[in-house]
């Protein structure tokens, strides 16, 4: 049944989706931290570790945000086709709860609105990037996530050869991870698609890291490939904060696409420590 | 935050700018220092318009000579607050202006990740380290600022340059003036590829 919901609603939810991820690092994301602290054998590694959830207890507490850089807002809105939108315009809806978010709550306006220029702050933190999708069913299902540029930089796609294989693949993940070193704030979260398209490899990779750090994938094959990773990915030695350990990364999520007989698309998103996602239903 | 001294690998020093290079020769890459004082933000845009100056001839915001710079873009400060979140951004960006800068008598610099082959080549020559903050830490960081004032480019607002008034904000010597790197002996000691 056609279900109406008025465009305001979504706009709180942003808002408030917005305000929560600056300041409260997912329960899964602090309990990943404790655990590293744990397992990790560098005294540096363990202290960079605990600084963070010293961080993460005073930004939830104090209500100071949790990174300087508050990021760029991404949306994933999973529209269900029951739902009929009312009361105005969705992109604006949810542009208006990114506005109120960074501005009531002193988060920082992180948005050039010139990429070569760089002369003009856009002053609100808008536009956010939007995937949209369209669903079976009646809600929507809004996922706010506030990236940082620190650790976007070190996201890439790379069109492999078929020829490259799996044995390409983790290499390529080994050697992206080292070389990125201490620039995405590590302990980060790996998500890698394979397969898909140029496009699609990309929003697949950033939508994996989305992933409750502690879930399993359904498909036991990908599941074992990602435990394969997280290990050769804490085998780099690059360590909480890149000064060298044994915990490079909480979790590396892995997506696997169909793809065309003539290609072999591989992308790496990376997702720094302040690991700032957070979603509702409605 | 002083907890670090504990686990430091090296030594810890107390330092408050302006620096000299006496000074900062004397630092190791693992040690860490404790800086308690004046430093300057700056970050890709001041950079930029910094270095432009300088080869303009143009009056500069602050005193280049023993300064030291920390790459960050805080965020707003709450009412009634000195500074928002001010955790450290990614070095290797300011690493085009990095050279000209230090050649013009920056001491230290403050980020985190790894600086490029030139830079680390210039430090070595003109005296100069560069240390990181933790990535991430950046609510803890803002409680060791206890003064903070924009004085220039207030248009950039979280890129301003910023004069701000430390209290024992400890930092990790990454590149010393021997050329070593704290992030390359790190690694390699618990790289196991």
């Amino acid at each position: 049944m056609v279900r109406e919901l008025h465009i305001d609603e979504v706009t709180n939810a942003v808002a408030k989706l917005a305000e929560e991820a600056a300041f409260e690092l997912p329960d899964d994301f602090l309990s990943a931290l404790k655990r590293m602290q744990e397992q990790e054998t560098s005294e540096l590694g363990k202290h960079v570790i605990g600084q963070l959830l010293k961080n993460a207890e005073l930004a939830r507490t104090d209500r100071v945000p949790m990174c300087q850089d508050t990021g760029m807002a991404i949306l994933f809105i999973d529209i269900g086709q029951d739902v009929h939108l009312t009361g105005g315009d969705l992109r604006t809806a949810i542009d208006e709860g990114v506005r109120r978010a960074y501005k009531e709550h002193y988060l920082r306006k992180s948005i050039y609105e010139n990429p070569y220029k760089r002369d003009k702050n856009t002053g609100d933190n808008t536009p956010a990037i939007i995937h949209y999708d369209i669903v079976p069913g009646n809600k929507v299902k809004v996922l706010f996530a506030a990236k940082g540029g620190g650790s976007e930089n070190m996201s890439t796609v790379k069109m492999m050869r078929p020829a490259d294989g799996i044995e390409g693949v983790k290499k390529f993940v080994i050697d992206w991870v080292t070389q990125a070193g201490g620039n995405p704030c590590p302990p980060i979260v790996v998500g890698v698609c394979i397969g898909g398209n140029f496009e699609l490899s990309a929003l697949m990779a950033k939508k994996a890291v989305m992933r409750p750090v502690d879930d399993r994938h359904p498909d036991s094959e990908i599941a074992a490939l990602e435990d394969e990773l997280l290990e050769l990915v804490n085998k780099t030695g690059v360590g909480p904060g890149g000064f060298g350990g044994t915990q490079t990364a909480a979790a590396v999520k892995v997506d696997v696409r169909p793809c065309h007989i003539a290609t072999f698309p591989v992308a790496i998103a990376i997702q720094c420590n302040a690991s700032r996602h957070k979603e509702i239903v409605l | 935050m002083s907890a670090i001294i504990q686990i430091a690998m090296g030594k810890t020093f107390k330092a408050t700018p302006p620096l000299t290079a006496a000074k900062v020769s004397e630092y190791r890459a693992g040690d860490v220092v404790m800086l308690t004082g004046t430093i300057y933000t700056a970050r890709d845009a001041a950079h930029k318009l910094i270095v432009k100056m300088i080869e303009d001839g143009g009056e500069l915001p602050f005193e280049l000579e023993g300064a030291v710079i920390y790459y960050v873009g805080p965020t707003p400060a709450r009412p009634g607050r000195v500074i928002g979140s001010a955790g450290p951004t990614t070095s290797y960006r300011m690493d085009p202006y990095t050279p000209l800068l230090t050649e013009s008598g920056v001491r230290m610099t403050v980020g985190k990740g790894s600086r490029g082959d030139e830079v680390r080549k210039v430090l070595k020559e003109h005296m100069a380290v560069y240390c990181a903050a933790i990535g991430g830490a950046a609510a803890l960081i803002s409680q060791q600022i206890t003064a903070a004032e924009v004085i220039a480019f207030d248009e950039l607002g979280a890129e301003a340059v910023r004069r701000l008034t430390v209290e024992e904000f400890p930092v990790v010597v990454v590149n010393d003036v021997e050329g070593n790197d704290l992030f390359e002996q790190g690694m390699s000691e618990y790289r196991r590829l």
